[in-house]
């Protein structure tokens, strides 16, 4: 079966959409992704969507999910290379992700993720100091 | 057929004297436009004019038929060239109809059956009439090109996207926000965003006369977008009775950094992307 590859890199797992997503294949990308992060005891989470040009209502609630359920699994969650034409249907559907985490490029989205882990481990050490 | 023939016949022998009194009727006309043609360019319209419509007549007075096809060329191209000029379009229109008096003379002096010129007369003006209504809406059609023309231009000039600095790209939007150009707006920013790999934008509404709810969903709109690309957004150029609309209105721009002037909203750009502005040590000596 189709399947959407999960990179582990460092402490980050790398998530690259290849393909047009159908619906089923967001769903296994869905239970691949919570099952590797608790695996891997990952921090972060950059998807890549560079290459994803068509978009529906689903899909963008699906990436709008899987950030999310990164989170609530204590990984930070960075969606880059969203396309502009993308970018504005999202808007346009009314999914304009709130509280999810972008960046243009993964270089960009790499940079986001360390900051966001620093500084939480900031805060954390004013919590035990 | 005998009638049309008649016509072209009546037409063509006494060419002079109609064009002479056509022009002296153009001439006369309340809305001749003096300023914006000349009297001998009126003249020479009239006379080309008078040629074609002469030639074509003697085929039949059916406009729809390939040989008035000269004739409609001809009226399209001065109809152009009065609609640049700005001309109104009784004028152009005027143009048309006046030769009905001088055709009319001619053909009343000519035909001496009561009958043969009734029917004469009304096909002469039906033929005019369906000319002029050509006129007319080529003199429209002219028009909506123009505007059309306008409004591509407008929305084209009004939407540059500028780079401040490195990462920082401004957005000065000047006019009112409406839907297409919002897309517009937002597809240059978005594209803008990918070429150099912006992490801030300032969307400056200095320039937007009134915001109302619509507006402001559009500018949220292009906020989120932008978000969804990597980039946070500023908003600047908020006036004071901009900034009382909105809360009046009840438009919650919590999410979206805001600054009431351009100059605050870049500073804010550079200390977030990491930059610092420091005077030089020769200015301040001066200061």
């Amino acid at each position: 079966m189709e399947r959407i590859p999960i990179l582990k890199m460092g402490s980050f797992l790398l998530v690259t959409v290849q393909v047009d997503m159908h619906d089923r294949l967001a769903m296994t990308l869905q239970d691949d992704l919570t099952g590797r992060i608790v695996k891997d005891r990952a921090h972060g989470v950059l998807i890549d969507i560079s290459s994803l040009e068509i978009v529906d209502s689903f899909i963008g609630r699906m990436i709008g999910n899987i950030a999310s359920m990164a989170r609530v699994l204590d990984a930070e969650t960075v969606v880059v290379g969203m396309r502009p034409a993308v970018a504005i249907t999202l808007v346009e559907l009314g999914l304009s992700l709130p509280g999810v985490r972008t960046a243009l490029n993964v270089d960009q989205g790499v940079e986001l993720l360390k900051e966001c882990i620093e500084e939480r481990a900031q805060g954390n050490g004013h919590v035990a100091g | 057929m005998e009638k049309r023939t008649k016509l072209a016949e009546i037409v063509g022998s006494q060419q002079d004297t109609i064009l002479k009194d056509w022009v002296d009727f153009q001439l006369n006309a309340i809305t001749l436009r003096r300023d914006l043609m000349k009297e001998s360019e009126l003249r020479e319209q009239s006379r080309e004019f008078l040629n074609l419509f002469t030639q074509a007549a003697q085929t039949g007075s059916d406009v729809g038929e390939a040989t008035w096809k000269p004739v409609k060329d001809f009226l399209g191209q001065i109809t152009r060239s009065r609609v640049l000029l700005g001309f109104p379009p009784s004028e152009t229109a005027t143009f048309i109809f006046s030769l009905k008096q001088p055709l009319f003379d001619v053909i009343r002096a000519a035909v001496k059956d009561p009958k043969d010129l009734v029917t004469d007369m009304w096909t002469t003006t039906t033929l005019l009439d369906k000319i002029g209504l050509y006129v007319m809406e080529l003199h429209q059609q002219n028009r909506e090109e123009v505007i059309h023309r306008q409004q591509e231009e407008l929305l084209e000039l009004s939407t540059p996207v500028v780079q401040l600095f490195e990462n920082i790209l401004a957005l000065p939007l000047i006019g009112t926000l409406d839907s297409a150009r919002t897309q517009v707006v937002m597809e240059n920013l978005l594209q803008r965003i990918v070429e150099t790999g912006a992490t801030i934008s300032i969307i400056d509404i200095t320039g937007v006369p009134t915001v109302d709810t619509l507006v402001a969903q559009h500018l949220l709109k292009t906020v989120a977008a932008a978000r969804l690309m990597g980039a946070d957004c500023i908003i600047s150029g908020i006036r004071p009775q901009i900034a009382q609309t909105i809360v009046h209105l009840g438009v919650d721009l919590s999410e979206v950094t805001t600054k009431a002037t351009l100059a605050d909203a870049f500073m804010i750009a550079l200390q977030r992307t990491g930059a610092t502005v420091t005077k030089s040590a020769a200015s301040k000596t001066k200061g």
